[in-house]
């Protein structure tokens, strides 16, 4: 049962982690969108 | 098109737990394996799914290398349709099929690449085939990142062993090294002619697909026979279960692609406007 659960949990974490990566490089570019409607 | 994608989040969410459910309740137990054969239902989907994703990046890339040229293109667009008349052909004629293929997926098989491929260019400019490209080359590789992680998972309790150096196994980890290293040369090159050059690099890595597909007929291997197609039998409740968690599969990589789209044509309008603010005042970048 450990190795299933491990297996579905690290689907899970490579999937949020991919997420996680999306939301970080939405982020970035908001902030270079702001700075250059700032200039 | 902002109310659709709340609506697919939801569904998917919904979807993605019934296949879970059903995957680690609703399913039956294997009776040698016990319960880590469960691992099969997002094992195989994800590998599924990556496929898929490969296939339309390869599709992708042959159009961003062939639109430029009208003959060429004209070229692709009638083998894309010879390959399709071809297949619908071969599902009657030839008998017996190599193993590992049955009449009825020869022929959706030879129809679904032409679908696919006339689809994306009705729906997608060259600029877009190459945002498209890189889009699901980085999702599939998330996909194959899952099938290589479950697969060893799997493996220990019933093999014995975390990995071998298997047919099936390389050739999937080397598919899984094409496509780090396509992404990487996409990251890292600053060449004009990195578009073209990480194109020409996914034709060549999705010659790979058939031979990850087809190991488990052409060699013999460790890995396990396949389950559907070729000879193989599944229980017919493990079989509904194991579509429902490749659809769930589906509509997730759809969604995540969607946004990873969505990401890749903002960023590059984003670096246009840098570019050309660079280009306007030099000495305020440099």
């Amino acid at each position: 049962m450990n190795f299933l659960y491990a297996a579905y949990a690290a689907t899970w974490i490579i999937h949020i982690v991919y997420l996680g990566t999306l939301v970080r490089r939405y982020q970035r570019l908001s902030r270079e969108i702001d700075e250059l409607k700032k200039k | 098109m902002k109310r659709v994608f709340p609506i697919l989040g939801l569904l998917t969410a919904v979807l993605l737990s019934y296949a879970l459910y059903e995957a680690l309740v609703a399913a039956p137990t294997e009776q040698t394996m016990g319960n880590v054969q469960r691992i099969f239902y997002y094992h195989v989907p994800s590998a599924w799914t990556a496929f898929l994703l490969f296939f339309i990046n390869f599709v992708c890339s042959i159009q961003y290398l062939v639109r430029p040229n009208p003959v060429a293109d004209k070229l692709t667009n009638w083998t894309v349709i010879a390959i399709a008349i071809a297949a619908c052909i071969a599902a009657f004629v030839i008998r017996p099929l190599p193993e590992g293929m049955e009449p009825s997926s020869v022929a959706t098989t030879g129809l679904a690449i032409a679908g696919l491929y006339f689809l994306i260019k009705k729906c997608f400019s060259q600029t877009r085939t190459d945002a498209l490209a890189v889009v699901t080359a980085e999702v599939g590789v998330v996909f194959c990142t899952v099938v290589l992680v479950t697969g060893p998972l799997w493996a220990r309790p019933v093999w014995g062993i975390w990995w071998t150096w298997d047919v099936r196994l390389t050739s999937t980890l080397v598919l899984w090294l094409i496509y780090i290293s396509y992404l990487m040369l996409r990251r890292f090159s600053t060449s004009g002619q990195t578009p073209v050059l990480a194109a020409a690099l996914a034709v060549f890595g999705a010659l790979d697909v058939p031979l990850v597909y087809f190991s488990i007929w052409i060699f013999r291997t460790q890995h396990p026979q396949p389950v559907i197609g070729g000879g193989g039998s599944i229980d017919p409740r493990m079989l509904h279960v194991l579509l429902i968690n490749w659809l769930a599969f589906l509509f997730f990589a759809g969604l995540v692609c969607w946004s990873r789209y969505r990401l890749e044509i903002l960023q590059r309008e984003v670096e246009e406007t840098q570019a050309l603010e660079a280009m306007l005042e030099p000495g305020s970048r440099r």
